[in-house]
């Protein structure tokens, strides 16, 4: 009977097996009390936690220890990828390489004289530098963003809370994650409770 | 970093708060999504028989698009020396009304201007769909539209000639284009929560279908929130150089010509002054006629307007500044051809044009000096519409005027629209007011989650956290 | 070489007529095709509805099809050098020759596969010199003109020429007692021996010539001088001073460029003494020509006032003794006589006076007394032995003579050929009712007209590019060979004559080479193969090999039979208001008298002066239009006797005041689509007593308004408004400070941010315009449209502002409203080195190549029309349209093959007519990359030129005409100061005034 206990925790632990549990999850009425109660359990020393809320609520990411976002730095290298294939199209096609073996796909530009401007020049390619760079920094912090949070997704197991809708609405929820080194379906409940949390659930998912 | 702002009491006493009645959360919520989730019938009928009238303009539009493609830009009243009349003057117009959604969701955005929430939603869509009236022009002002493309970086095999980067059109490809994109992208990221919001609600299949699609399975999750935020604010700063890029370099159309009126270094300021102008009337009038559409009146409170006002007031007198700066400047030049331009343009065939343009940009606006009709519903209504018709006339007169009469006075000529001119024009409004309506009904028109943010912050119990958290 | 032998090689035309023969040659479609033109036919052809076009089309080459172009069966000979074979595609070079109005001018005609694409003045034939003039170019569209007529009409039902044969043969004109002929004015040697021939058979029979503008005054005046039949031959090159009475030679009293040529040969400046050369031209006249915009000294009266100031003239010359100035007039009037005079005399007999056709014979007398006091006679002007064809009767007294005739019966045949009587008839001949009274009427007429309507018999006329002719002019004779064979199965006046008289040659080129063979063996003597060399010579040089210029007479002028004829005159009135409103007569430098009509590059051809397109107007001063209460493009009435016509007012800046001057050939009925119903018919009002000037009109306003289609903006835009555009300055001043051109505008040191692109290496192509030897003629329009394939528009598009004309001749009047002065100013693609429209154009259609020519990459273009806004020379011209929609299908046969012919929604402009460039380069080519030689391109333009204004040619090469002209001081850009570097540069125009008059 005990070795069986073990397994099931086990599988809990893992988060494999038909019943594992998510999270304990409770609910607050305001964000004042979710950063409030967010901080105490942190500070209880709970580590994998998370928050939903219908809106960003502010002090929250430093209250359950969430540390910054770093999709700045993904972005930086894609606007500078954006600048340079810029400065790369206008002085290619400006046609001051013609590779013949490129002709027939359209690809090798002649070299036109134009208004009696030179084939490539910086001070007109500006324009289009700053529209490319800005494209590709556009692109790449929307779908950075969304690839970070792995988003899309159909499934979470957060929805089996039963108030999960109203996370959307008028309640902040605080996620007591199951993968915590600390965590223990009953005492996370407890706690919860402890620091005003209510509907309390154990989130099997 | 973003919305919340310290809250100082002092403050608040002169700003009234800008939610009012019934702020609880929940409340918010429904009064928003009631408008998306309400029956037919529930939507004000004045609401059907709107769009039955705008959606009809708007196939007048793709009647006379046809007509254009099969018969040639001939249908239109353009010629020689009046290469470019109403075509491109709709274009930089709609692209002009296009700049206020986004300037007000970034820029004050940055600024921190909270009172921009509840109207940030439908300046943006409107920036989206004034875009996409704004890019009916270029494309169908060309004489074979079928080429179109080749406006584009594709290669091509049968010439081997590639773009001219030297040419401010190319520039303007690039603009729009990108400007499109990431209205785009801003307008949707910002969506996404309330949609989310709606799915939560949905009763029926469809909308869980919808909504649930859309939402991309948006939780609210902390750990989202911060890279949304993140995305949010990247999305922000860059749509503030691109919205004041787009109008410039749509300026350098004129400004890089040799042509007396167009040859202007004041053009880029100029032109974005007129566009954040004429963007926030146009913004003024879809509110005015939303809140009395579908009865917003305690989320779009007088003080929203009253705000917009002011900029109008600055901006048309910016503008003002503008168009005195031009007259100094060919005189100044010595030039015989600009002093002529301008001459013609002030007192030449069209000066019923130009004087339109000075009493709707300059001298009406200066009626907000007074908070009595700065305040005012009607007031501000009127003066929203004379102002958009000012700025057509600006564009008008900067492109038709200047070209009538050059350099040659042996090639100078005068242009008479043609029918098919007003109707593609007057079709334009139909596709923009028809996008708008159905954008009004069918999706949240008001920011939920950031109206919620700005709830929250008003009930001071919550600021002194957040101002703590401000500041280290 | 011949160029038959290869004969056998060409196809029986291009294969879409081919693939119709055998539908052509099925009976339904002859009937279907007899439907489609019968008398309703015109009806369905007015609208542009695709689907009639279509039919027309079809139609069209069906016929085309019938008797297709083929080459002709005679023998013809390319003017080009050493052709050994054809080569089909290659481009043959004949030479022909035309008359209009009883001139002569031989052309060179270029034809690809037996096509006449394109006419040239043939360089040596002494009136045309290498030039030819508008309408002389305008011709060529007439010959693939679709309405023209086709076939054969008995009382307007369907007939053939075997009927007509058959009933020719069966006429019964005995001793000719009721036999006439009535021709246009004939100039050819073998029409006239088949006319001496013919009314020696029938003794009792008349031959009566008329032409609308018949220069018959010049004629009687001569012979009243000299008393003997006499015609006067003006030298304009050797005359210093000239002064024309009412003379418009440079423009439509001369259908040769001859005068044009001569009169310019003094205005190019090429060294110090050129400068001492340029002539001086004084214009009398009412109605603001050509001829009035070159002089140096113009003053307007009404065309009835030039009588008086000529008597005055010559009295103060001192022609005429015994008689006083009459100086009633404004003191202008006398100031101008008094220094003309002077002038005059200074120049002795390098003096020239000239008057026009539209003047009466006495004031021609006059003219010839004065410039024998002068001493130019013999010198400037010539007087030689009147050619044969002045000596019938002919002219409008003549033809009332006929028409009387023919309302008492006594004319059962009337033989019309060509022309259009009915309708070029002055209104008191009544030739149109009384033609109906002719027994037999047999027209021979190039388009269905009003005489043709009218005639029991019309029988359709060969176009003089498809026919065998020949012409002869001051002794100069030539031959007329056809390129093509009769497209729609005409035949020439020679054929009908002979067909008539029953002489033995019924085929044109038998008549014409049987005729010379004989002349050349002369009489008596067989024709040997010397003159079939010579035969062959003539037609390849296009003038006959041994024909000689009639040499002058040395004849005193009659002074007192002339100063009697002079009292004999009744005293006029002088000041100008008098004797009411006087309305004026001229030929159209469009539609002439009518016979361009349906030709639409005449009608969208601007006219010189007012620029109007489509149609023709009540041209008034301003003065005179507030008198009779009506402005531009509002309807009067005029009434003249019974007659009255409507017309709208056009107002021309200095005009005679209390004149209307209006111009004839309009408001045809009876016409093709093109020029059916343009412009009003002013021809109601003119009768024979009254042929040019007719006074104590009525003139009414009708309260209705009517829309001029003008190229050039009316009003402001009409004046310089000082720009230094157009530049020009007094001989004297120039002598005195070279720089004076240059300093008109400011430029200021200019520099690119950008590295210069160098253009030192290889063939630069530029051009210089000489404002000071260009007339503003039109020559060059026409020749760019021909080559160019350049699109007619039609008049509501032209109002619009989308005339494609790739160069365009730009008219600004200098000075008051009331006594301007006008200057002409071509304007092709300035080929700007730093192009501002490549700039602008985002897909890179118009780029540079380099030899420095601003290339148009037609099917690169999108149509974004930036390039033409940010051009500001406005010189780019858009396909708003599909502007060749609606062509027949036989108008595509006049296109020039070497040049796209371009689709709506691109841009258009000069091209330096880059394929003739192409052409030589590869020539060069061929020949061992020889380099091109100055002058071996011309362009269009440049080649038609009668002034030789325009000069086209490599700038980089030192020695050539073009880098000389650009170094003279006259040499100017246009718009310098922008940096755009222009390729195309003016030069300045030198006026000659009289210091007393610029005073």
């Amino acid at each position: 009977m005990p070795r069986q206990m073990d397994i099931e925790q086990i599988k809990d632990k893992l988060g494999i097996g038909e019943d594992k549990v998510y999270a304990a999850m409770g609910a607050f009425e305001t964000p004042e009390e979710l950063v409030k109660a967010g901080r105490k359990i942190h500070e209880m020393g709970y580590s994998k936690l998370d928050a939903m809320t219908p809106f960003p609520v502010h002090g929250i990411d430093d209250a359950i220890g969430i540390p910054r976002s770093y999709l700045g730095w993904i972005v930086i290298c894609f606007s500078i990828t954006g600048l340079s294939t810029a400065l790369f199209l206008q002085w290619y096609t400006g046609g001051l390489q013609f590779i013949q073996a490129l002709l027939p796909f359209g690809l090798s530009p002649y070299p036109l004289v134009i208004g009696g401007k030179p084939l490539f020049d910086f001070s007109f390619s500006i324009p289009v530098d700053f529209e490319l760079t800005v494209a590709f920094t556009a692109l790449s912090t929307f779908f950075g963003m969304w690839i970070i949070n792995g988003l899309p997704r159909l499934y979470h197991p957060s929805m089996n809370y039963r108030n999960a809708h109203r996370a959307t609405d008028d309640r902040f929820l605080l996620v007591i994650e199951a993968d915590d080194p600390m965590f223990e379906p009953r005492k996370a409940s407890d706690h919860l409770r402890s620091v005003g949390a209510q509907e309390v659930e154990v989130v099997i998912g | 970093m973003s919305l919340a702002v310290r809250q100082d009491p002092a403050l608040l006493e002169t700003n009234p708060p800008l939610v009012q009645g019934k702020t609880g959360y929940h409340d918010i919520t429904d009064q928003i999504s009631s408008i998306v989730e309400a029956d037919t019938f529930e939507t004000p009928m004045k609401y059907w028989i709107a769009l039955g009238i705008t959606s009809s303009i708007m196939v007048l539009l793709l009647c006379m698009l046809a007509y254009l493609a099969l018969t040639g830009i001939g249908v239109w009243g353009n010629n020689r020396p009046i290469g470019w009349a109403w075509d491109i003057t709709n274009f930089v117009f709609w692209i002009g009304i296009g700049h206020a959604g986004t300037l007000i969701s970034a820029i004050l955005f940055l600024f921190r201007q909270k009172w921009r929430t509840s109207i940030n939603r439908s300046a943006e869509a409107m920036t989206l769909f004034a875009v996409m009236c704004a890019a009916i022009f270029p494309l169908f002002h060309t004489g074979r539209p079928w080429r179109a493309y080749w406006l584009f970086p594709v290669p091509n095999t049968d010439l081997n000639i590639w773009q001219n980067f030297r040419s401010p059109l190319i520039w303007d490809v690039f603009a729009v284009n990108t400007y499109l994109m990431v209205s785009i992208l801003f307008w949707f990221t910002g969506l996404v929560p309330d949609v989310a919001t709606l799915r939560d609600r949905a009763v029926t299949k469809v909308r869980q279908w919808v909504f649930g699609a859309l939402s991309l399975g948006w939780r609210g999750s902390a750990r989202h929130w911060r890279h949304y935020e993140a995305a949010y604010l990247i999305l922000a700063g860059v749509s503030t150089p691109l919205v004041l890029s787009v109008h410039s370099v749509v300026s350098f159309d004129f400004a890089t010509s040799v042509i007396p009126g167009w040859h202007t270094t004041i053009f880029p300021p100029y032109f974005v002054a007129g566009a954040i102008f004429s963007g926030f009337a146009c913004v003024m009038t879809l509110l005015l006629i939303a809140r009395w559409l579908l009865n917003l009146q305690n989320l779009i409170t007088i003080k929203h307007l009253e705000n917009m006002n002011k900029i109008i007031l600055v901006t048309g007198s910016i503008v003002g500044y503008a168009y005195a700066c031009e007259f100094f400047i060919a005189w100044y030049s010595g030039s015989i051809y600009e002093k002529f331009t301008f001459w013609n343009r002030a007192f030449g065939p069209y000066w019923w044009a130009a004087w339109s343009m000075y009493s709707c940009n300059v001298f009406i606006p200066q009626l907000y000096w007074f908070k009595k009709l700065r305040t005012n519903l009607w007031v501000m209504f009127i003066i929203s519409i004379t102002t958009n018709i000012g700025m057509w006339f600006e564009r008008f007169v900067i492109i038709a005027t200047s070209l009538t009469r050059d350099y040659l006075p042996s090639s100078w000529g005068y242009f008479h629209p043609t029918w098919v001119d007003m109707c593609t024009f007057l079709g334009t409004f139909g596709l923009f007011f028809t996008l708008f309506l159905l954008f009004a009904r069918f999706l949240p028109m008001i920011a939920i989650s950031e109206v919620k943010g700005v709830a929250a912050v008003e009930r001071h119990s919550f600021a002194p956290e957040t101002a703590t958290e401000e500041v280290h | 070489m011949s160029l038959v032998s290869i004969k056998p090689k060409v196809p029986s035309g291009p294969k879409y007529w081919r693939s119709l023969d055998h539908l052509a040659n099925t009976s339904e479609f002859r009937e279907w095709v007899g439907r489609e033109f019968s008398s309703e036919a015109p009806l369905m052809m007015d609208g542009n509805s695709r689907r009639t076009v279509l039919k027309m089309m079809a139609a069209s080459f069906g016929l085309a099809g019938l008797t297709a172009c083929r080459r002709p069966v005679e023998h013809i000979f390319p003017n080009s050098k050493g052709v050994v074979d054809y080569v089909p595609g290659q481009k043959y070079n004949y030479a022909t020759v035309t008359s209009l109005a009883g001139q002569v001018a031989g052309l060179v005609v270029e034809t690809y596969d037996g096509r006449p694409t394109k006419i040239e003045g043939n360089p040596l034939h002494p009136n045309s010199l290498g030039a030819a003039t508008a309408l002389a170019q305008g011709s060529l569209l007439n010959l693939y003109d679709p309405d023209r007529s086709w076939k054969v009409l008995q009382g307007g039902a369907d007939s053939s020429w075997e009927k007509f044969e058959a009933f020719a043969k069966s006429m019964n004109l005995g001793d000719g007692s009721g036999l006439r002929f009535l021709s246009e004015s004939v100039v050819s040697p073998s029409l006239m021996a088949l006319r001496t021939a013919t009314l020696k058979k029938f003794p009792k029979a008349k031959w009566v010539e008329y032409e609308s503008f018949q220069r018959t005054a010049g004629r009687v005046g001569a012979t009243m001088a000299f008393g003997q039949p006499v015609t006067p031959q003006t030298h304009f090159d050797k005359a210093k001073v000239i002064l024309g009475l009412d003379s418009d030679f440079l423009g439509l009293d001369w259908q040769t460029p001859l005068p044009t040529k001569q009169f310019s040969s003094r205005r190019h400046i090429a060294s110090e003494e050129d400068l001492d050369n340029i002539n001086r031209l004084y214009a009398v006249e009412s109605q603001f020509s050509m001829t009035g915009a070159n002089a140096d000294h113009r003053i307007r009266m009404r065309g009835s006032e030039v009588k008086q100031f000529a008597i005055d003239l010559a009295v103060a010359l001192g022609s005429i003794p015994g008689m006083n100035v009459l100086n009633n007039g404004s003191d202008r009037r006398a100031k101008f006589l008094a220094s003309a005079v002077k002038d005059l005399k200074a120049a002795g007999k390098d003096a020239l006076v000239i008057t026009s056709p539209r003047q009466p014979p006495i004031v021609h007398a006059l003219a010839l007394l004065m410039n024998e006091t002068l001493g130019s006679l013999g010198n400037t002007i010539e007087i030689v032995k009147a050619a044969e064809e002045d000596r019938v009767e002919s002219g409008p007294e003549a033809l009332k003579a006929l028409s009387g005739e023919m309302s008492s019966g006594q004319v059962s045949t009337l033989v019309m050929l060509g022309g259009n009587p009915v309708y070029t008839a002055p209104a008191d001949t009544q030739f149109g009712t009384n033609l109906a009274k002719v027994a037999t009427s047999i027209h021979l007429g190039y388009d269905p007209n009003e005489t043709a309507a009218m005639s029991k018999w019309h029988l359709p006329e060969a176009h003089y590019l498809e026919s065998w002719g020949d012409a002869v002019s001051g002794g100069i004779a030539s031959i007329q060979q056809p390129m093509i064979e009769p497209i729609f199965g005409g035949r020439t006046a020679s054929e009908i004559v002979a067909l008539i008289s029953g002489s033995k040659d019924v085929k044109a080129h038998d008549i014409v080479k049987n005729y010379w063979l004989a002349t050349w063996a002369g009489p008596g003597e067989k024709s040997g193969t010397s003159h079939q060399q010579q035969w062959q010579k003539s037609l390849n040089d296009g003038i006959v090999a041994d024909s000689k210029p009639v040499e002058g007479l040395k004849l005193t002028a009659d002074a007192k039979k002339i100063a009697a004829a002079v009292a004999a005159e009744p005293k006029p009135v002088v000041n100008q208001s008098g004797g009411g409103i006087e309305i004026a007569f001229v030929p159209s430098s469009q539609v002439w008298d009518g016979r361009f009509a349906n030709n639409g590059w005449m009608q969208e051809c601007p006219d010189p002066m007012t620029k109007l397109v489509w149609g023709n107007a009540a041209l008034v001063s301003g003065a005179t239009a507030a008198k009779i209460k009506a402005g531009d493009g509002q309807m009067i009435t005029i009434s003249r006797g019974g007659a009255k016509i409507q017309a709208a007012v056009l107002i021309q800046p200095g005009h005679a005041d209390d004149c209307i001057t209006i111009a004839l050939g309009y408001g045809r009925t009876h016409c093709g689509r093109v020029g059916k119903d343009v412009g009003f018919d002013a021809g109601p009002l003119r009768t024979t007593d009254a042929m040019w000037y007719a006074s104590g009109v009525e003139v009414t306003p009708t309260g209705e308004r009517f829309v001029h289609a003008t190229t050039q903006e009316r009003g402001l835009a009409e004046h310089l408004n000082e720009r230094p555009l157009y530049r020009e300055v007094n001989v004297s001043d120039y002598k005195s400070n070279p720089k004076v051109i240059e300093e008109m505008s400011e430029v200021p040191k200019l520099h690119s941010v950008y590295p210069e692109i160098s253009y030192a290496e290889g063939n630069q192509w530029g051009m210089a315009i000489d404002l000071g030897a260009c007339t503003g003629c039109n020559a060059c329009v026409v020749a760019c449209q021909a080559e160019n394939n350049t699109p007619v528009v039609g008049k509501d598009q032209v109002i619009r502002g989308r005339e494609m004309h790739w160069i365009r001749m730009d008219r600004y009047y200098v000075g008051s409203e009331d006594e301007p002065r006008a200057v002409e100013q071509p304007l092709p693609c300035m080929q700007c080195e730093n192009a501002p429209c490549e700039n602008v154009c985002p897909v890179a259609a118009t780029t540079h190549s380099p030899e420095g020519l601003n290339d148009m990459v037609y099917n690169r273009c999108v149509g974004t029309r930036y390039c033409a806004n940010n051009c500001p020379f406005k010189v780019r011209h858009f396909n708003f349209l599909n502007f060749h929609k609606n062509d027949p299908e036989i108008h595509s046969m006049v296109h020039n093959p070497d040049v796209t012919v371009r689709m709506r929604g691109v841009m258009e402009k000069c091209t330096y007519c880059v394929q003739r460039i192409q052409e030589t380069k590869i020539q060069a080519k061929v020949e061992g990359r020889r380099p091109i030689k100055d002058g071996e391109i011309k362009t269009a333009c440049q080649q038609t030129c009668p002034a030789d204004a325009i000069v086209f040619g490599n700038i980089n090469d030192p020695e050539s005409k073009v880098a000389k002209l650009k170094k003279q001081e006259r040499n100017y850009a246009m718009l310098a100061e922008l940096d755009i570097r222009p390729r195309t540069t003016y030069l300045a125009r030198l006026r000659n005034p009289n210091p007393e008059l610029e005073a």
